[in-house]
């Protein structure tokens, strides 16, 4: 029953509204990013030291988090292919699957976090460290941001409504995975 | 944010709903219309309470330790929390809300010729959010140790630490009040700039645009851009200061120049951003009261443009002598003292458009040349300090406080009153008192430049910024300068009672001016198509767009003017 | 030189040059600019029965009328960022072999000096610490090391025209020479907090044979000298926290 304005049904430019949307929001976001990482940058290459501080992250759980974020692109690209052939509760399915690497995700990343803080490492022990949480954690914000609207397209998508918002919410997560094929080797292969 | 810009994608408005009560209707409402005017009030009521700290820190500055009327006694600590939140006010409180929200809110749909913004639920979100930060703010003056004093620019150590700065939560609450703005103009941003793209009237192509569109835009551009790094910074600096991070503090591996960087990467754009807007409503102004087509409209845009590109790269003209490589100064003097080259052509532009023209004197009209007048005076003052060489005597006195009053106060004042004498018959379907304005324009102009003058000539002195007393100052005490300083502020309590006048004739026009047809100026954009004030929903049936904004006294036509949705 | 303010530096008439001539290629244009601006306002005001004219702004013999200022302005700017760049260079990028040395060092919310003394080297038994006020030789090049023991501050002399800001956890050197004997304001232009109000101090410029005794009567209470900047420094620290 909603009524949309006019306005949002327009397309002067030959672009969905919503899509134009969501690349604005990514070119918002990227500066955001962009931002703390050049800062972490200019940083770590000043200060040799941290690098053993860095020596302390746990590689291997990093690069399973990235497997499993990977993947989770994928099935939200399938999701978005289901979508396109009009097969809602099929793109649904998928888009929980996404969620649930997501979920793994952040499951990995608490007993990563809890793991390090027991050993010490906490945002006060020294640079790397401060970075380390503010980058990773920013990004945990945005993969909790973005499973929730996943869920809620997922609910609509599932009555083969508004079928066009899965492949935006697909368009934002594959934005959280590559910021984290960024932060992977910065945060946990450089040492 | 993501998840409420993915929330609007088409779910958008619960919007045709028969609005019931006045709350609904005027806090509830996501009519671009209503918010815009919620943006408007904000900034005005804002902009009242940085003028009065204006005045109270000038009464403490001309009259060391007095009991300022309505303030009482200036101490240190209240002098620098009174600059800082001035500044901070004034900039993201004022100029942004009414200047990018207010009147981008109110023009785009109506000059794109659409019905709303394109994400109505986000539009008034962002306005809710706005509104809590500026609550934030203004809290953070009430709780213990006062408001934050660090001056608007939060250099760290002195921001970042509670031990210097002696305002643990009010420096907190001003970075968190700071970034809850971001946000909010991040998601209007979102809103102007796909509404402009995408929702534009049938016909409409890019170069039909009216230039306070294309500028919002580009300025909604601009800073998405470039505010993103002060967001981080903006956490980072939370972190230092609550959670004991070290990212500004030198003593244990971090950098508090670091924070300049973030800062001035977007504080040199967001003076674009709020140059921009006005420069588009001084357009309008201009082009309908000189009966005139822009002149070069397309090289307008693209000195913009020009402007728009260049601004990210002038950013440490700020920091020349902050401790940055001195080598690093000779790059950004050359893009600094380049920017004047678009800029420049911009005023010019605008200048020949007179040319040829019909000049109506009326209100608008005024204020809009009277922004020129007066911007141009900020403006070249500005290649004093983007000389490198100059702004290391010149940096951190008043001349550069001069130099900025020039450049914001047109913006923040003149450009706004342009447009709201403008467009007021539009937003309120009355027409407001053309003797009162007149006389609060001369009253406020030339006050104006008495304020500002003598700061010029102060910095050229020696008198630097940010000081409740220059008595501890042997060679600024010296009473010519004094003098200078008591003319500047007298000055402001005379420009200050003019307000009222506008105050007055604001709003008993409102309520009792003479009732304003659909098109009291002869005007093309389409907004001037529609009533006044404009239903919900703007247009009984949608425009359709036939050539571009500026075809007045076109040959062989007997009305001078042709708005853009008459097909002949 | 500017308005009030005496010159007692080498480069501060370099600095007043550069200004003089910002002064005069803006101002040319600027006025040119509003002449221009009030004269159209003028001339093409409305009046019955004549109406404005239809003009895009491609007309070449109008547009020649933007291009041509525009080019020249272009030219001003050249002008300008080369006349900065080479007076930027001379006093920030370049450091003539010092005479003698001095340590300036800002702390909320008071400079203190250590001067060199009579071996002209830092940090030996003979130097002078003083509070609020710097004593330099007319003639002679300095090198000041710049630091800070708390947050931002700018050692500011508005006589030589000089300004740096003081960073802690850095040592920044720079330089100058005194022009002329007296005793002028320094100033702090960053904000630092609550005192920033008051932080300041006087530099004493004096003939060398002066400056020579001045160093000659506080070295031998150098001791002193040092305990009290101390006090000053347990002041300050007491008033921050
Ligand atoms: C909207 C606001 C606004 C605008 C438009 C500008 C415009 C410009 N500003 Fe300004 N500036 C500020 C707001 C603004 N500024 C603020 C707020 C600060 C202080 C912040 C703080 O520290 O608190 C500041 C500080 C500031 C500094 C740092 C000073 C210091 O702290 O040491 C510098 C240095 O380069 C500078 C330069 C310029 C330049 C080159 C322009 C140019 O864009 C101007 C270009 C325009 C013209 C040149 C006029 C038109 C041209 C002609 C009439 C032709 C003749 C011209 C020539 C021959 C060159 N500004
Ligand atoms: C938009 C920006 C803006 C505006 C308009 C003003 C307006 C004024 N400012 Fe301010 N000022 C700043 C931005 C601004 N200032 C900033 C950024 C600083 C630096 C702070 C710092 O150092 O950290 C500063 C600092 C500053 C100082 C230096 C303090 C110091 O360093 O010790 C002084 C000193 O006189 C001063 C004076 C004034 C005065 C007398 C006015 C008068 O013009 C005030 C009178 C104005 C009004 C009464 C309201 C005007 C109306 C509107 C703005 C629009 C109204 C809205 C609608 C109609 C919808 N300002
Ligand atoms: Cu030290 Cu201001
Ligand atoms: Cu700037």
């Amino acid at each position: 029953m909603s009524v949309k304005t006019i306005a949002t049904q327009r397309a002067s430019m030959n672009i969905p509204t919503g899509r134009l949307a969501v690349w604005w929001v990514l070119v918002s976001e990227i500066v955001i990013f962009g931002g703390v990482l050049v800062s972490y940058l200019l940083h770590r290459l000043a200060h040799v030291e941290w690098a053993e501080q860095a020596a302390h992250t746990n590689t291997w759980a990093g690069a399973f988090n990235t497997l499993v974020l990977l993947s989770s692109s994928l099935s939200a690209v399938l999701a978005h292919q289901a979508a396109e052939k009009g097969n809602g509760p099929k793109a649904a399915r998928l888009l929980y699957f996404t969620v649930l690497g997501g979920l793994v995700f952040l499951i990995v990343k608490a007993f990563e976090w809890t793991h390090e803080i027991q050993l010490g490492f906490t945002l006060q022990s020294g640079g790397f460290w401060s970075y380390y949480y503010t980058a990773a954690g920013l990004h945990a914000f945005h993969v909790i941001a973005g499973m929730g609207v996943m869920i809620w397209v997922a609910s609509t998508a599932k009555k083969n409504q508004e079928l066009h918002r899965v492949e935006n919410v697909g368009i934002y997560w594959h934005f959280v995975d590559i910021v984290w094929i960024f932060l992977f080797p910065l945060l946990y292969i450089a040492k | 944010m993501t998840q409420h810009a993915q929330a609007e994608v088409h779910g958008a408005g619960h919007h045709g709903h028969v609005e019931q009560n006045w709350f609904l209707k005027y806090f509830w409402s996501t009519d671009h219309k209503v918010i815009a005017m919620q943006y408007m009030f904000t900034g005005m009521a804002m902009a009242l309470v940085a003028g009065f700290m204006a005045y109270v820190f000038r009464m403490q500055i001309a009259y060391p330790g007095m009991n300022v009327p309505f303030f009482g006694h200036v101490s240190p600590d209240a002098y620098n929390s009174l600059i800082t939140q001035h500044g901070s006010i004034m900039v993201f409180w004022v100029a942004m809300p009414v200047l990018l929200a207010g009147f981008g809110n109110f023009l785009i749909p109506l000059m794109c010729g659409c019905d709303d913004m394109v994400f109505p639920r986000i539009n008034r979100l962002s306005y809710q959010l706005f509104l809590l930060s500026a609550i934030i703010l203004i809290a953070s003056w009430f709780v213990p140790g006062g408001g934050f004093g660090g001056a608007w620019t939060a250099y760290p150590p002195l921001s970042s630490v509670a031990k210097y700065n002696l305002t643990p939560m009010g420096s907190s609450m001003w970075v968190l009040a700071v970034a809850f703005e971001f946000v909010a103009f991040l998601l209007g941003g979102i809103n102007f700039i796909v509404t402009a793209m995408n929702a534009r009237a049938p016909g409409m192509k890019a170069f039909d645009v009216p230039l306070v569109v294309w500028m919002i835009v580009v300025a909604s551009l601009l800073f998405m851009a470039s505010v993103g790094p002060l967001i981080a910074g903006a956490v980072m600096l939370l972190f230092d200061q609550n959670l004991g991070t070290a990212f500004y503090n030198p003593t244990r591996g971090g950098d508090p120049v670091l924070w300049q960087h973030l800062f001035w990467f977007f504080g040199h754009p967001e003076v674009y951003v709020v140059l921009l807007p006005a420069m588009g409503i001084v357009a309008e102004v201009m082009t309908v009261f000189a009966r005139k087509k822009m002149f070069a409209y397309r090289m307008v845009i693209y000195t913009v443009v020009a402007v728009g590109v260049l601004s990210f790269f002038v950013w440490a003209h700020h920091q020349f002598v902050a401790g940055i490589d001195p080598r690093m100064a000779n790059v950004f003097t050359v893009t600094t003292v380049l920017i004047s080259i678009p800029i420049a052509e911009m005023c010019f532009l605008y200048i020949a458009t007179l040319y040829g023209g019909s000049i109506r004197f009326s209100a608008p009209m005024l204020w809009a040349l009277a922004f020129l007048v007066e911007f141009l005076i900020g403006g070249v003052t500005g290649i004093y300090l983007g000389a490198s060489g100059a702004d290391i005597f010149f940096h951190d006195t008043y001349f550069v406080v001069a130099h900025f009053h020039y450049t914001f106060f047109p913006i923040a004042s003149i450009g706004t009153l342009a447009g709201i004498t403008f467009w007021f018959p539009k937003m309120f379907g009355r027409m407001m008192n053309e003797t009162l304005s007149k006389i609060h324009f001369w009253g406020t102009m030339l006050p104006f430049n008495f304020i500002f003058i003598p700061m010029f000539i102060l910095g050229m002195s020696g008198e630097h910024r940010r000081i409740y007393d220059y008595t501890h100052f042997p060679d600024l005490a010296n009473p010519a300068m004094q003098s200078l300083r008591i003319m500047s502020t007298v000055a402001l309590v005379v420009m200050l009672l003019f307000q009222f006048i506008f105050l007055y004739n604001f709003i008993v026009s409102m309520f009792r001016g003479k009732k304003a047809e659909k098109n009291p100026w002869k005007a093309n954009t389409l907004e001037w198509t529609t009533e006044s004030p404009p239903p919900h929903g703007n247009w009984q049936e949608m425009p359709t767009v036939y050539r571009g904004p500026y075809e007045y006294a076109v040959p062989g036509r007997d009305t001078d003017y042709w708005p853009q949705n008459e097909r002949e | 030189m500017i308005l009030s303010l005496p010159s007692a530096s080498t480069f501060s008439g370099d600095i007043d040059g550069l200004v003089l001539l910002v002064t005069v290629l803006c101002g040319v244009w600027f006025f040119a600019t509003q002449v221009t601006f009030f004269w159209l306002m003028w001339r093409f005001r409305a009046r019955d029965g004549v109406k404005s004219q239809y003009i895009t702004g491609k007309e070449p013999h109008l547009k020649k009328w933007i291009n041509i200022p525009h080019t020249l302005i272009l030219v001003c700017d050249i002008v300008i960022i080369v006349a900065a760049v080479r007076v930027w260079t001379k006093v920030k990028q370049t450091l003539p072999p010092p005479d003698d040395t001095i340590r300036v060092v800002g702390q909320q919310w008071t400079w203190s000096f250590q001067h060199s003394g009579a071996d002209t080297t830092l940090d030996t038994a003979d130097d002078v610490w003083t509070s609020d006020s710097l004593h330099v030789a007319e003639g002679k090049t300095y090198h000041f090391l710049l630091e800070s023991k708390d947050v931002l501050h700018s050692f500011f002399v508005p006589v030589f025209r000089l300004k740096q800001d003081a960073i802690p956890g850095r040592i920044i050197t720079g330089w100058f020479k005194a022009t002329r004997s007296g005793t002028y304001d320094i100033l702090c232009a960053e904000i630092c907090g609550i005192g920033h109000g008051i932080m300041g101090g006087r530099i004493v410029i004096e003939s060398p044979e002066q400056h020579a005794s001045w160093v000659q009567q506080h070295s031998v209470v150098a001791d002193a000298g040092a305990a009290a900047s101390d006090s000053t420094t347990a002041v300050a620290a007491g008033a921050t926290n």
